[in-house]
């Protein structure tokens, strides 16, 4: 494998990311180990390639945005919205996340090895995200599809106005939002999520989980509930 | 946006260095708040009879010209004082004197009405300007300030005009003094509430209503965790607020953290800033404990 190192206290960050955008024949295979990233925005937003990133410290707002193939580890915290939009890949952020990580992401896999703040993957599309910790409130809010794993305890008001998205708790659940409900773990749910949690390398039971999904009282007009839902 | 900063040193034998240590906080701050910028430095406090305030002369006709040694002799003519002058350059000065505050404050607003009253107490200097953190931290010598703590603040104004009076931090009473990243959605009832009380507002700014509010409760006898507990329950909209005493530094966010903070902790500082970025430069920074302060949680920490 061929490395390449941007030190970003030398170089700029515009030149990281257009070298990280280009061809995904030409960067297919390559590392890229970034060094002082120094809570920097942006770093490696909209990778287009199965390239690996490294990031060596602090990254700051939306690390690995719009992600596609790429394999980005960050050896620190992320700022506000890691990975939001993520396409395909995966981004794994050793330390904390901040808010809105994972933002309305449609494919691909986040890991995040301690906590999360609020609005964890809200609006998710697709996407697999795994917290090692807990996440803040409103996490999950109007998650259309993918599955969130909580190893810790998830804030108030998880999965509100949840649509198909589903979210696997090991910990305790302050409060669930509008039509979240808590439902039984299937064999589906065990096996999919045993999968999830090896490639997210962490080691705890599937069946040690609650699954929350969505009750669906909301997905229709109901004229006779005199607008109450 | 706004940007906010604060920098605690727990060892005695560093606070020669908290202006170098801040200002790099300051500028990395810049992109989020670029049209004015300010601080509060808290040094060891004045013996318990004697006070000190910070005036900025910005607003006068004649500005950095401004003739301090004149107001402050005609200040120890009338109220037979012996206070010292010290003039930081740049619009800004501090008098030091024995006894209250107030009569003080009353002789120089009516010797000269366009004088900015910014701060007054035994410990607290205070610093604000229009200009970009770098221009302001330039023009006040930031990189030479001394002291166990600072809270510092870079402005991008949203709810009220770029003036020098309405740049932050803000201060209320004696020894306190906050500043903002955000916005308040009730800061006229706090208003409503509080004047009728006697309570003095000089600006239209949202800050002002919450450091007015904390301020007040604090003369009220209240301990600055009971103050902030009470400004979770009157103070509606977003939020990260850091604020100073002579012994404390404190923070705290609203119920959504719709506003940024993180912290970074060492054996020698706390240093608190909006971003990551403004704390990428403190030493040992690598080996700090760094961690995202939880929404309604109180966090205070003491000098």
């Amino acid at each position: 494998m061929e490395g390449l190192t941007f030190d970003l206290a030398k170089t700029g960050l515009r030149e990281l990311n257009q070298y990280l955008h280009g061809s995904a024949e030409s960067l297919a295979g390559k590392e890229v180990l970034v060094t002082n990233p120094d809570g920097a925005h942006n770093i490696a937003v909209g990778c287009n390639a199965p390239v690996k990133v490294t990031i060596d410290g602090h990254a700051g707002y939306y690390a690995g945005g719009m992600n596609q193939l790429a394999e980005i580890t960050i050896h620190g915290s992320a700022s506000t919205g890691v990975a939001e939009n993520m396409m395909s890949g995966k981004v794994h952020v050793k330390g904390f996340a901040s808010n809105g990580a994972g933002a309305s992401a449609h494919g691909g896999l986040l890991v995040i090895d301690g906590d999360a703040g609020l609005r964890c993957g809200i609006s998710l599309k697709g996407a697999d995200i795994v917290v090692g910790g807990s996440v803040g409130s409103f996490s999950g809010f109007m998650a259309q599809a993918g599955r969130m794993v909580v190893c810790g305890n998830a804030g108030d008001a998880l999965g509100d106005s949840l649509y198909e998205a589903v979210i696997y708790v090991k910990g305790t659940i302050a409060s669930l939002g509008a039509d979240a409900r808590l439902e039984e773990m299937t064999d589906a749910d065990l096996t999919g999520l045993g999968e999830l949690l090896q490639q997210a390398g962490l080691d705890h039971d599937p069946a040690s989980f609650k699954r929350v999904a969505s009750a669906r009282s909301l997905y229709h007009w109901n004229a006779d509930a005199n607008q109450e839902y | 946006m706004c940007g906010i900063v604060g920098l605690l040193l727990k060892k005695p034998q560093l606070r020669s260095q908290l202006g170098e240590l801040m200002v790099p906080m300051l500028i990395g701050m810049t992109e989020r708040g670029p049209d004015s910028a300010g601080l509060a430095v808290f040094t060891d406090p004045l013996a318990e009879t004697e006070r000190k305030i910070s005036v900025y002369s910005g607003l006068t006709d004649e500005g950095a010209q401004y003739d301090w040694a004149k107001l402050v002799g005609a200040l120890n003519e009338a109220l037979h004082l012996s206070a010292k002058l010290t003039v930081k350059g740049g619009n800004h000065a501090v008098i030091t004197f024995t006894g209250a505050a107030a009569p003080v404050q009353a002789f120089v607003k009516a010797h000269s009405p366009k004088l900015h009253l910014l701060s007054a107490g035994r410990s607290i200097e205070l610093y604000k300007d229009i200009g970009t953190p770098a221009e302001v931290a330039a023009r006040y010598r930031f990189g030479q300030l001394t002291g166990s703590h600072l809270v510092g603040h870079t402005r991008m104004a949203t709810e009220s005009a770029v003036t020098p009076d309405r740049a932050h931090p803000f201060t209320a009473g004696e020894d306190f003094c906050l500043v903002h990243n955000g916005s308040l959605s009730n800061p006229n009832g706090i208003r409503r509430m509080l004047e009728p009380r006697g309570i003095h507002f000089e600006t239209d700014n949202d800050t002002e209503a919450a450091c007015r509010f904390l301020e007040w409760r604090l003369r009220e006898g209240d301990t600055l965790e009971n103050a902030l507990q009470k400004g979770f329950e009157a103070l509606d909209g977003f939020f990260t607020f850091l604020m100073g005493t002579p012994t404390e530094l404190a923070l705290i966010r609203d119920p959504f953290a719709c506003k940024p903070a993180v912290v970074a902790e060492t054996d020698d500082y706390v240093a608190i800033a909006s971003e990551f970025r403004s704390l990428a430069h403190l030493p040992d920074v690598k080996h700090a404990k760094v961690f995202e302060p939880a929404p309604e949680e109180m966090y205070v920490w003491k000098v």
